[in-house]
C-alpha cells in the first residue's frame, strides 16, 4: 500500500479540492480527512456513512466538592490554569485541563478522580471510489494528532483488508501536531501552494519539515495564473529544495460552485488536463521512496465517468 | 481590548483583514497592536516589515535526568499521561517533543532524579510599524505544541491597549489558545459549502468559551447565501460582506495592506476599525 499525504502549510490552498480531484482519477483508494478540526472532503465525496463512533484520548480532572477543603494545593500545581475557586468550591476547566495529574498528586484529600475525555468522533463512508475515513474533533481538543493516527491507522487496516493499493490523505493547514500524524511513515507528501508571498513562504515551511521526516514530496502550484511573479518564485522554491513541480493548475472562479454539486474541476476544460498531469506527476513521487521498490499506480482517466485505466495494481 | 480574528477554515482571509484592521485602528488611535498568532503560518510580517526591538527564542521545560540517581522504578513514566518518558531496563528514556511541561514526572520521582530544562520550540518577535506595535511568534519545523507559544506571543504584546489578534485556523487548542481571553471575535468567512461547514464549528467554539462573536463574509459573491442565513439563525451581527476584488487579491499576494491601494475595502476597514472602537453591539451591514 502506498499512502501519500496532501498538505500546504498555509489553508485555502486547495488542499481538500485536489484530494477530491485525485479521489476519482484514483478510482480506487482508501481517503483520509485528516484535517480534524475543520473537516471537509465528505463534503466532495458522497457515500453513507457507517456509524459514528467516539474517539477517547486523555482525560480530565473532576474535583469532589465533598471532600475539597480549598487549600489550594492544587491551584499551585496546576500549569494550566485549568483550576479556579468557584461556587461549589475548586473547580476544573475542562477545556484548560490537560489531565496530567499534578492536581491529584498533591491533594491531601484525595478529592480529585479523572473522566475519560471524548476528543472527537469518527466515521467510515462507502463511497464509489472506495472508503472515506473521516472525524470531527471536539470543539477546543488538544488530540488532533491522536484521532490523526488513528484514523490512519483504521484506513491502513481497510486498505489491507480490501486489497486497495492508495491510501490519500487529505492534511490539515499548519506544520504542527496534526501535520506530523499526518505524514509520519507516508511514501510521499504533496504541498499545494499557490502564487502569493504568503503561501510561498508557508510553502519553505512546510518543505523544511518534509526534509526534516526525509519524504520524498512534489508541489502543485493552484491558482497558477493569479500572479506571475509569484508562480516564478514557487520554481526558485521548488529547485532550492530540490523537490519537484509537478504542475500547474490554472484559477477557476468557477470552483466554490462546482464544490458545492460535489464537483471538483474535473468537469471544466482546461482544469481537467491540468489535473490530469499534476497526478501523472504524483507517480513519480511515490515510486522515488528509497525504502519501496516502485509499483505502478493505478491512474484512471475521467471521461465523465471515472473508471480503472492505465497502470496496474 | 482584545480582537480576535479568526476563523475555521484556513485561507478566508483572516490576515487581510487583522492586518488592514489594526492599521486602521493605529491610525485613529495609540496603544494598537498587531499580533500575528499563526505560529504554524505566520505571514502578517510580510505586510509590515516591522522595526524589530526585541527578537528572542521560546521555550518550554522539559525534564531531564540528574545524573546518577535514577532506580529505574519507572515511576515517573507511569505518571506521565503524554508518553513523553519510558521505562527502559535500566532508568528510563525521556521524549522532550511529547512533553506537556506539566511538572507530574519530578513531582512522581522519590530519587528526586529528574529536573527541568528549557527547550526552545520557537521564535518571538516584538517592533513596531511607525506607531503600531508588532508581535509575531514562529514555531520552529519539526516542534509540535503551539498553544504554549501562542500565550507566549499573546504576552508579549501584554501591554498593548488594543490587540488585534491573527488566529490560527482551526478550533482546536492552536485557535482557542489565541481566542480564549479576548472582548470580541471576529470571524471572517467565506460563503462555500466548505466556509459554511467550518463556521458552524467556529461558532460552537466561541459559544463553548462564551466570547461576543462578530462576522465579516469575504469574498461574498462568490458562493450562495447559506453563509448569511446561519449568521441571522444564531444571530452573530454580519459587520461587512467584502466582494471578490483583483485587486485586493493582488494586494494580498504580494504583501501590500489592500486598504492602501483599493479605497472601497478601505471604508470597510474602516467601518470595522470603528465598531471595534465604539460600536459593539450595533450592526453596520
Amino acid at each position: 500500500v502506498k499512502q501519500l499525504a496532501i498538505i500546504s502549510g498555509k489553508g485555502g490552498t486547495g488542499k481538500t479540492s485536489l484530494t477530491g480531484a485525485f479521489i476519482r482519477l484514483a478510482g480506487r483508494c482508501v481517503a483520509v480527512d485528516a484535517d480534524v478540526d475543520a473537516a471537509n472532503l465528505a463534503l466532495l465525496v458522497p457515500g453513507k456513512d457507517s456509524a459514528w463512533r467516539s474517539f477517547e484520548a486523555g482525560r480530565r480532572a473532576v474535583i469532589d466538592s465533598g471532600r475539597c477543603t480549598e487549600c489550594g494545593a492544587c491551584l499551585d500545581a496546576c500549569r494550566f490554569e485549568a483550576l479556579g475557586r468557584g461556587e461549589s468550591g475548586v473547580e476544573s476547566d475542562s477545556i484548560r485541563c490537560e489531565g496530567c495529574g499534578a492536581c491529584a498528586q498533591v491533594c491531601p484529600e484525595g478529592a480529585v478522580s479523572f473522566r475519560p475525555n471524548q476528543a472527537g468522533s469518527w466515521t467510515t463512508r462507502s463511497t464509489r471510489w472506495g472508503t472515506l475515513v473521516h472525524a470531527t474533533l471536539g470543539v477546543a481538543q488538544d488530540s488532533s494528532g491522536k484521532l490523526v493516527a488513528h484514523l490512519r491507522q483504521e484506513a491502513r487496516r481497510l486498505a489491507d483488508r480490501d486489497g486497495v493499493d492508495l491510501v490519500l490523505i487529505d492534511g490539515p493547514p499548519g506544520i504542527g501536531c496534526p501535520v506530523h500524524a499526518a505524514i509520519t511513515g507516508v511514501d510521499g507528501v504533496v504541498v499545494v501552494t499557490e502564487p502569493t508571498e504568503a503561501a510561498i513562504h508557508d510553502l519553505t515551511r512546510a518543505l523544511t519539515l518534509i526534509d526534516r521526516f526525509g519524504l520524498p514530496a512534489g508541489i502543485i502550484l493552484n491558482k497558477a495564473d493569479l500572479n506571475a511573479t509569484g508562480a516564478r518564485m514557487v520554481e526558485t522554491v521548488a529547485s532550492m529544495h530540490r523537490v519537484p513541480l509537478l504542475g500547474s493548475i490554472p484559477f477557476e472562479e468557477r470552483l466554490p460552485a462546482l464544490l458545492g454539486r460535489q464537483e471538483t474541476g474535473l468537469e471544466v476544460d482546461g482544469v481537467r488536463e491540468a489535473l490530469l498531469a499534476c497526478w501523472r506527476a504524483i507517480g513519480q513521487v511515490l515510486g522515488s521512496g528509497t525504502h519501496r521498490t516502485r509499483e505502478p499506480l493505478t491512474v484512471a482517466t475521467h471521461d465523465g465517468v471515472s473508471r480503472a485505466a492505465e497502470g496496474s495494481s | 481590548m482584545r480582537v480576535a480574528v479568526a476563523s475555521g477554515k484556513g485561507g478566508t482571509g483572516k490576515t487581510l483583514v487583522a492586518t488592514n484592521l489594526a492599521w486602521s485602528l493605529a491610525a485613529r488611535t495609540t496603544g494598537v497592536a498587531y499580533v500575528d498568532t499563526d505560529v504554524e503560518a505566520p505571514n502578517g510580517h510580510l505586510f509590515f516589515q516591522p522595526d524589530f526591538t526585541r527578537i528572542e527564542r521560546h521555550a518550554v521545560l522539559v525534564p531531564t535526568l540528574e545524573g546518577g540517581r535514577c532506580s529505574g522504578c519507572g515511576e515517573c513514566a507511569a505518571a506521565c499521561q503524554f508518553g513523553a518518558i519510558v521505562p527502559r531496563a535500566q532508568g528510563v528514556t525521556v521524549y522532550p517533543e511529547l512533553c506537556h511541561s506539566c511538572g507530574v514526572c519530578l513531582r512522581a520521582c522519590p530519587e528526586a532524579s529528574l529536573r527541568e530544562e528549557l527547550r526552545e520550540t520557537g521564535t518571538l518577535r516584538r517592533g513596531h510599524v511607525r506607531d503600531m506595535g508588532f508581535v509575531d511568534g514562529t514555531l520552529d519545523p519539526g516542534e509540535v505544541r503551539a498553544a504554549p507559544l501562542i500565550h507566549a506571543t499573546v504576552a508579549l504584546a501584554g501591554g498593548a491597549e488594543i490587540m488585534v489578534i491573527d488566529a490560527p485556523p482551526g478550533t482546536s487548542c492552536s485557535a482557542v489558545a489565541a481566542v480564549e481571553d479576548v472582548d470580541l471575535v471576529l470571524l471572517v468567512c467565506e460563503p462555500t459549502p466548505f466556509g459554511l461547514h467550518d463556521l458552524e464549528l467556529s461558532l460552537q467554539m466561541c459559544e463553548a468559551l462564551g466570547l461576543e462573536t462578530v462576522a465579516l463574509i469575504n469574498r461574498c459573491d462568490v458562493g450562495d447565501d447559506r453563509v448569511r442565513a446561519l449568521l441571522v439563525k444564531e444571530d452573530v451581527p454580519l459587520l461587512a460582506a467584502v466582494p471578490f476584488d483583483r485587486e485586493i487579491a493582488t494586494a494580498c499576494a504580494t504583501g501590500v495592506l489592500a486598504s492602501t491601494r483599493v479605497p472601497g475595502f478601505a471604508s470597510i476597514v474602516d467601518g470595522l476599525a470603528d465598531y471595534v472602537l465604539e460600536g459593539r453591539g450595533r450592526r453596520i451591514a
